[in-house]
């Protein structure tokens, strides 16, 4: 019973990592049909911010560490945009090559974050709390794991709410739908690009901060190593779909870890998955797009 | 395209070397001349190491070769069938492992293995392309890349097979002594090249057979070949499995050449760099992607050496660490040429000879993929 608790709740927390990725990615590729492979160096870009943020102001006070989150997610938004302005906007309508374009920033970015931080991984420190244990049914699970799941729903509800009650949200949502009936309207689609792409390198941003905690060290490769089990996540969950990116990150990642627990083959079990589903359901769990 | 000879009504010195036959016969000299290299005292500072003659410089032109011909079979996915795949490194790697392990476990004598290294390659591309084919776009790309990603966990879990993290060496126990060691770079510089030559007339029989006609009609409309009555799931199917056995064979003459196999060539980045080849050589060119394959391999071999020299050391910080990272400045340069030049090299060679701009035509094909 307490291996159960302790691998569904540390499954928990290796999803909430996978979804603060995916929730962007899906975001993106619901509204403008962009697979971004950026992503990943979005979220490199956002740890090694955090981590250079906290170094500085002593990494093992509560304050500094949430700050960290903050510039994370600024450092990982301001990128995004900024990718979005100079080189997506460029290709409008030309989807391969929005998606060639980013295939070559990330390939660039993380060779530049090689030459800046190094390619070995570096330690870093967090407040003590998180390397701590607690107990729960007989389990004792670590603590950081709790911060990742909540970081997550924070950021789901926050979009959630985003996207439901502000009149942004409203054209994201429709965009998503329907983006030429939108732009019909008479209504610019494009502002809500480069927003989309904010919200998803702010969500990046802290996931790369917590992803770094999770690991123990940032390294230019923590970004690609989580872009590909976020990709999977968004196909799995359906592309553009939010809850299917929540439901689907938990599914993943749970099964990852019970799988990894009992026969080592955590990997090539999310593998297997991704193409049972999409044998069985092209689009997706939740996805409306085939 | 082919109203650029009706513009000018003389023939002139382009459309005489664009002539079919004579395009072929240009071709066969340029291998011929590439065979000879290794006789030949030729250098060109800059570009290649040494001397056309020496081990290293063969080496390197070898391995120029074999990943332009990689890259071809990328082409015949990508740039002709229009299928964006993401795990075409797990054939190349096939090929490169599987006869590794064959040579090491079975011990068999070196054509057996490649025969066998040959079907295990086919059976893999018809079982991947035959359950990934079944969904389109990028259900397609994520499938591919889910296999791609399952073949590197395997290579990374059975260490006591393929050596894991140190990468698998070759065994020369069965491999005749003309193909192993240093002073024999040149026999291995040949059959690089002969698999390079392989690869081209395979790739160029394909596109102009009748499969190659209909998987590129499917790559421009689907619908419409449908209509016609051929169902385009089995030819494509046919180039998916033709392209990954082509990936085989090279794969095989990389074992061959380098000696070993690392994880490396199994990861997803690989077939992105294949990706960046292709698209730096220019989309549906089979020229291009060869080109695309040997100005890659060079630049980046040439931006590691840089890298390492002196010049780079003396500079200041912010100029220093863009320029010694050569992935950086390949990356950069890939980025530009999608936005500015997106027939790539082969785009740009036509638009000069023929003096006309055909970005919208070029960027049209690209398009079509997916």
């Amino acid at each position: 019973m307490s291996t159960i608790v302790l691998l569904l709740i540390t499954g928990l927390g290796l999803g909430a990592l996978y979804f603060l990725v995916a929730s962007g990615l899906s975001l993106i590729y619901g509204l403008m049909d962009v697979l971004n492979f950026a992503h990943g160096s979005f979220l490199t870009l956002g740890a090694f911010a955090g981590w250079e943020f906290a170094r500085r102001f002593g990494a093992d006070s509560w304050g500094t560490f949430l700050l960290s989150l903050l510039v994370g997610a600024a450092v990982g938004a301001i990128f995004a945009v900024l990718t979005e302005l100079l080189l997506i906007r460029k290709l409008y309508e030309r989807l391969i090559e929005q998606v060639l374009v980013t295939v070559g920033l990330a390939l660039a970015t993380v060779a530049l974050f090689e030459g800046i931080w190094g390619q070995d991984p570096i330690y870093l420190t967090a407040p003590a709390w998180m390397g701590g244990q607690t107990n729960v049914l007989g389990a004792s699970i670590p603590n950081d794991r709790f911060l990742y799941i909540a970081a997550a729903v924070i950021v789901l509800i926050a979009i959630v709410l985003f996207l439901k009650f502000t009149r942004f949200g409203l054209i994201i949502r429709a965009g998503v739908e329907n983006r030429s009936m939108v732009t019909a309207l008479g209504i610019d689609v494009r502002s809500a690009f480069t927003l989309v792409f904010a919200i998803g390198g702010a969500a990046a941003g802290i996931g790369g901060v917590l992803a770094s905690h999770y690991n123990g060290y940032v390294s230019p490769y923590i970004g690609g190593s989580l872009l590909i089990f976020a990709f999977i996540v968004t196909v799995i969950g359906g592309l553009g779909s939010l809850s299917g990116a929540a439901i689907a990150s938990a599914v993943v990642a749970v099964l990852q870890q019970f799988a990894n627990y009992h026969w080592g083959i955590g990997d090539l079990v999310v593998v297997l998955l991704l193409a049972a589903v999409l044998l069985l359901r092209p689009s997706g769990l939740l996805g409306s797009k085939a | 395209m082919s109203n650029a000879t009706q513009t000018t009504n003389k023939p002139s010195v382009m459309d005489f070397l664009t002539r079919p036959a004579v395009k072929w016969v240009l071709g066969a000299l340029l291998v011929g001349f590439l065979a000879l290299l290794p006789m030949l005292n030729l250098s060109i500072p800059g570009v290649l190491p040494g001397a056309t003659y020496t081990p290293g410089t063969l080496q390197l032109l070898a391995f120029t070769m074999l990943i332009a011909g990689l890259a071809l079979s990328y082409h015949l996915i990508f740039g002709v069938a229009g299928l964006l795949s993401f795990g075409h490194a797990l054939y190349f790697a096939a090929g490169a492992y599987g006869l590794g392990i064959v040579l090491r476990r079975f011990e068999m004598e070196l054509i057996p293995a490649i025969v066998i290294t040959l079907v295990v390659g086919l059976l893999i591309a018809g079982v991947v392309g035959a359950v990934s084919l079944r969904v389109t776009g990028i259900g397609f790309a994520m499938v591919t890349l889910a296999f791609a990603q399952a073949g590197s966990v395997l290579v990374r879990r059975n260490a006591d097979w393929t050596g894991g993290d140190e990468g698998l060496a070759l065994d020369t126990t069965h491999i005749p002594d003309e193909l192993v060691g240093v002073l024999n770079t040149r026999n291995l510089y040949w059959v690089c090249l002969a698999v390079l030559v392989l690869v081209f007339l395979v790739t160029s029989w394909f596109e102009k057979s009748r499969a190659g006609h209909v998987v590129a009609a499917t790559r421009e409309n689907e619908l419409r070949v449908r209509v016609i009555g051929i169902r385009p799931y089995f030819v494509k199917l046919l180039t998916f499995i033709v392209a990954g056995v082509l990936a085989t064979i090279v794969g095989m003459a990389y074992l061959l050449l380098q000696s070993s196999a690392t994880q490396k060539i199994i990861t997803a980045d690989f077939t992105l760099t294949l990706l960046v080849i292709v698209v730096l050589g220019g989309v549906g060119y089979r020229w291009g992607a060869v080109i695309g394959g040997v100005v890659y391999t060079l630049l980046d071999q040439r931006l590691t050496v840089l890298a390492g020299s002196e010049a780079i050391a003396g500079l200041p910080d912010f100029l220093r660490i863009p320029l010694s990272e050569p992935l950086f400045i390949l990356g950069t340069l890939f980025i530009l040429v999608v936005l500015f030049l997106p027939g790539g090299i082969a785009g740009l060679a036509k638009r000069v000879t023929r003096g006309r701009s055909n970005v919208r035509a070029e960027r049209d094909v690209l398009e079509e993929v997916v």
